[in-house]
């Protein structure tokens, strides 16, 4: 097995947190003019503004408000919110696993949604039912995932008034009304990243179903459901593999829309209200953890290659 | 046998003066105008421009100050074709303006995404290996970042404002660019048409310019008009969340947000600018489809 491979991997996905680091860091540096009367807003006195940058620390060299900012951070301590004061690593362990949650129930409705309809239609290519899951797709790289939320939040809260517009309920207080609240959520995301993935699952699927191998197993007088469970979808699965890798940051871009149309109280709108009240800790903290997540699913699925096709090599 | 050869023969000049006769960019063009996928994006792209070129000629009240609070939440009639929003304002009126801002913004953010990006890739594909490194690596950082999260926080940087909006959403498309250019970059860079100039004495910029990037402009193209789908569904979810273009102002992303506030009141407040955006994306996917095609059409 080429452990070299995996090695590399590892070693760039550690760089490239590395750099996301530097780039959440100067978020704060690189706020035009002075980040404390930005925060404070333009009738702060000076007194204030000045106990503001202590209290963020813009009087050290930028060096070592990197070192100290992310010495921290590897200790778990991404500082404290300017506006609750509230710890805010202490906020992301609170919204992270709403987010863990929705983004892994999202994928799976996707999934669900895309195999089925990727299989089918490149079993069955140009048929109706290839016509309607193209056309599906079509609508669902298209549409926009807060209009979809709006839309079903309109067909199931107010007119139907079967399912909660908006909110979370954790785990603990209940399979049932969690999932209650993480219907909607979960489909808006998973909906679209279904409707992206199932074009791709087809055509992998297409190409692996013109292979010799497949000719072959059909002259051996093998069945069509095992031909496809033994032969076409493991080969098929390297490309869906990666597509589905590829998904993760546009899922978790999603899963940040959804959250803030349906008040879904995770990383993602935790990130816009700190925007909106210039908390730039908690943005850091919530922008870096969400970036550290996607880059070890996108390290996550290397691996999986690594398991499904040993031959792998690093270019 | 004679005949048949000289039949033959009349028949392959015939092609090959017909094969002389269109230039590269003719072909891609009839090709194109054989994509149904395509001429539907084209269809649908030409009508945004011209809501966006012509929004006042066609705009039948003033989008903003034409406000009639005894028509709230009017449904859609001859006088008001998609109904009126909260303050009695024009939805139709306010979507043909909204439609300059949706080009405006994918304009300039995919320009400002060309134009860096492109430059980065090519830097990195032709420069030595450190550049490449610095480069790339720089760019696998900005893909770390799911797309709207980073441009939430560049516009945490920024501020908020419509402007603002363009930069954040064109540095988004920037590591795309880069990494489409540079792959293509390294493909050409080799080609013997490029050792050539580059034995004639040819310098880089002049290599650069003459020789390579006219061969990287196809996927570059179909990008263009990919990016732009995503530039405008960027906009309105940016002007959704408040961050972009603000009121009054009418941009569809904002539209829906009203829309989603008056949900009770008025169902069209909230379909109407949800199906112009979706439209306008679906236009420019098509059309990127299509172009896909016609430009590379082994890939078909």
């Amino acid at each position: 097995m080429n452990y070299r491979y995996l090695l590399q991997r590892l070693v760039l996905a550690l760089v490239v947190i590395w750099g996301v680091s530097i780039a959440v860091f100067l978020i704060i540096q690189l706020v035009p003019g002075d980040p404390a009367r930005v925060v404070l807003g333009v009738q702060a006195n000076e007194e204030n503004i000045d106990a503001m940058r202590e209290r963020m620390g813009l009087n050290k060299p930028v060096l070592e408000q990197y070192v100290d900012w992310v010495g921290g951070v590897v200790r778990g301590d991404f500082g404290n919110s300017l506006i609750t004061s509230q710890s805010v690593s202490e906020q992301i362990g609170n919204r992270l696993p709403a987010t863990v949650q929705l983004a892994f129930m999202s994928l799976l409705i996707g999934l669900c949604v895309a195999f089925p309809l990727g299989i089918i239609s490149a079993l069955y290519p140009n048929s109706l039912i290839d016509i309607v899951a193209s056309v599906i797709s079509q609508i669902g790289v298209s549409i926009p995932d807060f209009w979809l939320g709006i839309m079903l939040i309109l067909l199931f809260s107010l007119t139907l008034e079967i399912l909660p517009p908006s909110g979370y309920a954790p785990l603990s207080e209940g399979v049932g009304d969690w999932l209650e609240h993480m219907i909607l959520p979960a489909m808006t995301a998973g909906l679209i990243s279904g409707s992206i993935q199932t074009r791709f699952i087809r055509s992998a699927m297409l190409e692996v179903l013109h292979e010799n191998y497949i000719r072959t197993a059909y002259a051996k007088g093998l069945r069509r459901l095992t031909v496809i469970r033994l032969h076409a979808l493991p080969n098929a699965m390297i490309t869906i593999v990666t597509i589905i890798g590829l998904q993760m940051t546009a899922l978790f871009s999603a899963v940040v829309v959804v959250e803030i149309v349906f008040a879904y109280p995770g990383l993602g709108k935790l990130s816009l209200d700190a925007v909106l009240d210039r908390d730039y800790p908690l943005l850091q903290g919530a922008v870096l953890t969400i970036a550290t997540i996607v880059t070890f699913i996108n390290l996550g699925v290397d691996m999986l290659y690594f398991f499904l096709d040993p031959r792998i090599e690093y270019s | 046998m004679t005949s048949t050869s000289t039949s033959g023969g009349h028949v392959t000049q015939f092609n090959d003066e017909h094969i002389k006769s269109r230039s590269l960019w003719k072909d891609v063009l009839f090709r194109f105008s054989r994509s149904p996928i395509g001429m539907m994006g084209a269809v649908i792209v030409l009508l945004l421009i011209i809501a966006a070129l012509f929004g006042p000629q066609l705009a039948t009240h003033d989008p903003n100050m034409d406000m009639n609070f005894d028509l709230r939440w009017a449904p859609p009639s001859l006088e008001h074709y998609f109904g009126t929003d909260e303050l009695g304002r024009d939805m139709f009126s306010r979507i043909m303006y909204g439609a300059r801002i949706s080009v405006q913004v994918g304009l300039v953010a995919v320009s400002l995404a060309t134009v860096v990006g492109t430059s980065l890739g090519i830097l990195a594909g032709y420069g030595n290996r450190w550049l490449d490194e610095l480069i790339m690596r720089s760019m696998d950082v900005l893909f770390a970042f799911p797309a709207i999260l980073l441009a939430i926080a560049v516009m945490a940087i920024l501020g908020r404002g419509i402007t603002n909006a363009m930069i954040a959403i064109g540095i988004v498309y920037i590591p795309i660019f880069a990494r489409i250019a540079r792959g293509e970059v390294l493909r050409v860079k080799n080609e013997e048409f490029v050792e050539v100039a580059r034995a004639l004495g040819a310098p880089d910029h002049a290599i650069i310019l003459r020789h390579i990037f006219p061969n990287i402009l196809a996927p570059l193209i179909v990008e263009i008009s990919l990016s732009l789908s995503f530039a405008i569904l960027a906009e309105a979810a940016l002007s959704f969340f408040a961050l972009g273009v603000q009121p009054p102002e009418p941009s569809w992303g904002r539209m829906l947000k009203e829309g989603q506030q008056y949900f009770r009141q008025s169902v069209w407040m909230g379909i109407v600018p949800g199906l112009a955006i979706m439209l306008s994306v679906m236009g420019f996917n098509f059309l990127g489809d299509g172009l896909r095609d016609a430009l590379d059409p082994k890939r078909r």
